[in-house]
């Protein structure tokens, strides 16, 4: 995956501005940065969510710049989303079965019933029990705890089977004590290999443990990138962290 | 022992309909159930659009009229014969899946209020087309004609109206329990997050799109077939805001709730015709409707399906002494 010049202008300011990024295939990389950097805004670009306003993004060496979001999702792109993103009238079985169906290339079928793929069934809970959320498979995804949410975000990013994985703050606003969990679920994805792994994050340990290298965006632009400890002991990023600007309140 | 009972309703509710014209002679009850058989498929392919997917049509009379229209014009430029009736409701089946997948693609891609707009604008068109196109529709003023001897018995158009019915709710059961059907609930949900599974929205939207406009026409075919007669008022407001209360008051997102509305709302409409003998207040039929769907929305928050279900799942959790969610 590789974005070149990627630029993107919301009423004159610069969300995202001049962005050359390079990720190596089955690299785990973080993205990180002060609120505002435009991290999330950078992977909208990446997904497909957002159009730039100028560069190219190329995914598998293909240039996706102009491709919608499910079809960047069909060619092995999937991403979690900051904000908590799921179906949530439906059941929690139901929300990861949906994925399940999406990457088994079931799209057009209006006339089988549903339990001619039982198999979706029991694949989709099998994700549920590496989430731990198989004790909740039939609630509606709206009545689980924000937590429970964000875990339910990545067995149906996990069902996607994708190549590449966007994980937008994966941990944001969910307790201490869930923590691990979900950081115990993303070395699991890492250890199984064969993936490459953007994942934007404030817990520095946690971005210092899993990531092979670290990027820093800054107001839009690229600052610096290396490895986690390069990253740490580079000047420029603690004077924008400790320059006053850092105020991580999420 | 729940559920039995739940099974045996409409089993019984079926066998009950089957044998309503031996049991009973009253004619105007057997036009009214008629009615309501027909409206109830016009209710349920509403409800594919606003319950299942989440999409707001304000013009879905267009389809019900050119079912209609289509069924009139056929027996009255051809010859009056079974043959030509089966031709002239495909050919209506036919004109609404082109208008409706058209339709889609213009308009799917908008953002769901000017969505609705246009369709209001497009269901408009085709009022005027009719007024104007004098020659085949005799303008506002519609025209009759004659329909095969069989359909006109009452009995007989009685029992066709309630297998059409049936097989269309079947129909559209097993669409919305496929796959597709699945998706479309998923776009109602949420339908950014539709997209990133990698769902390409607007196709399935045109889908739903095509198969509710089917199913609209159908049932305007029936409608004219048993008025024998067709004129403007197909096309128009009213008869997409009777699809929206049926809907609401039985139940977005259940085809049974579009039954159940159509048989309230029917029979309240019935209700108030012959009581507007007594007092012309009761001709305003649209106040009752409106002071009737506050009832029922204040009673029945979900529709009347909807909130029976959610009463049923809230026993069976009650009875499992679990109180987790209530999937509906
Ligand atoms: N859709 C949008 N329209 C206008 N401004 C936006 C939009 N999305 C993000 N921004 C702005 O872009 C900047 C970067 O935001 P974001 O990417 O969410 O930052 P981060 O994820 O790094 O905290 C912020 O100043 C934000 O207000
Ligand atoms: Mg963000």
């Amino acid at each position: 995956m590789e974005t070149r010049d990627l630029t993107v202008v919301f009423g004159g300011h610069a969300a995202v501005n001049g962005v050359d990024l390079t990720v190596p295939r089955n690299h785990f990389q973080s993205i990180i940065g002060p609120n505002g950097a435009g991290k999330t805004t950078l992977f909208n670009l990446i997904s497909g969510q957002l159009r730039p306003s100028k560069g190219s993004i190329l995914f598998k060496g293909t240039d996706i710049t102009r491709l919608s979001p499910p079809l960047r999702t069909r060619m092995g792109m999937g991403r979690s989303f900051q904000i908590t993103n799921v179906f949530p009238n439906l059941t929690v079985l139901e929300n990861v079965r949906l994925a399940v169906q999406s990457r088994s290339g079931v799209r057009y079928n209006f006339f089988s019933a549903l339990s001619r793929f039982d198999w979706m069934r029991e694949e989709a809970f099998s994700l549920l029990e590496t989430v731990m959320l198989d004790k909740k498979s039939d609630s509606p995804a709206k009545s689980l705890a924000h937590g429970e949410q964000r875990k339910l975000e990545i067995a149906m990013l996990l069902a996607l089977k994708s190549d590449l994985l966007l994980f937008d703050e994966p941990t944001a606003g969910i307790s201490v004590e869930e923590v691990p969990a979900i950081l115990d679920v993303i070395r699991r994805i890492k250890a199984e290999g064969g993936r490459t792994i953007l994942l934007i994050e404030h817990k520095m340990e946690m971005v210092l443990d899993l990531s092979d290298s670290v990027t820093v965006l800054f107001n839009g632009k690229f600052l610096a990138n290396g490895s986690p400890k390069e990253i740490m002991d580079n000047e420029l990023v603690q004077s924008a962290y400790l320059g006053g600007h850092y105020d991580d309140a999420s | 022992m729940l559920r039995l009972r739940w099974t045996i309703l409409p089993v019984a509710v079926v066998l009950l309909l089957l044998s309503f014209p031996e049991l009973n002679d009253s004619r105007s009850l057997l036009i009214l159930l008629t009615k309501i058989f027909i409206y109830a498929v016009f209710a349920m392919s509403y409800d594919l659009l606003l319950g299942y997917t989440g999409i707001v049509s304000f013009g879905h009379a267009m389809f019900f009229g050119i079912g209609a229209y289509s069924v009139g014009i056929g027996m009255d430029v051809w010859k009056n014969s079974l043959g030509t009736l089966l031709l002239s409701v495909l050919i209506g089946v036919v004109a609404a899946a082109v208008v409706s997948y058209f339709v889609g693609i213009l308009s799917l891609r908008l953002k769901s209020h000017f969505y609705a707009m246009l369709t209001l604008a497009f269901s408009g068109l085709f009022v005027v087309a009719a007024e104007k196109m004098r020659s085949v529709t005799n303008g506002a003023d519609g025209f009759p004609f004659a329909v095969p001897e069989f359909f006109m018995d009452r009995t007989n158009f009685y029992y066709i109206s309630f297998v059409f019915m049936i097989v269309v709710f079947l129909l559209l059961r097993r669409f919305t329990r496929s796959p597709v059907g699945k998706v479309l609930q998923a776009i109602r949900e949420n339908e950014q997050r539709t997209q990133s599974l990698g769902y390409e929205v607007v196709h399935y939207k045109i889908i739903a799109s095509v198969v509710a406009g089917v199913a609209a026409a159908l049932s305007g075919s029936m409608y004219a077939i048993t008025l024998r007669f067709v004129n403007t008022t197909v096309f128009t407001m009213d008869i997409t805001i009777m699809a929206l209360l049926m809907t609401i008051i039985g139940g977005v997102g259940t085809l049974y709730g579009g039954i159940i509305g159509a048989a309230l709302i029917e029979y309240a409409h019935e209700l108030l015709t012959s009581l507007a003998k007594v007092h012309p207040i009761f001709e305003r039929w649209i106040i009752f409707f409106g002071l009737l769907y506050i009832i029922v929305v204040m009673i029945f928050p979900m529709g009347i399906v909807g909130t029976i279900k959610r009463w049923q799942t809230h026993r069976k959790a009650a009875a499992l002494g679990k109180r987790e969610g209530l999937p509906w």
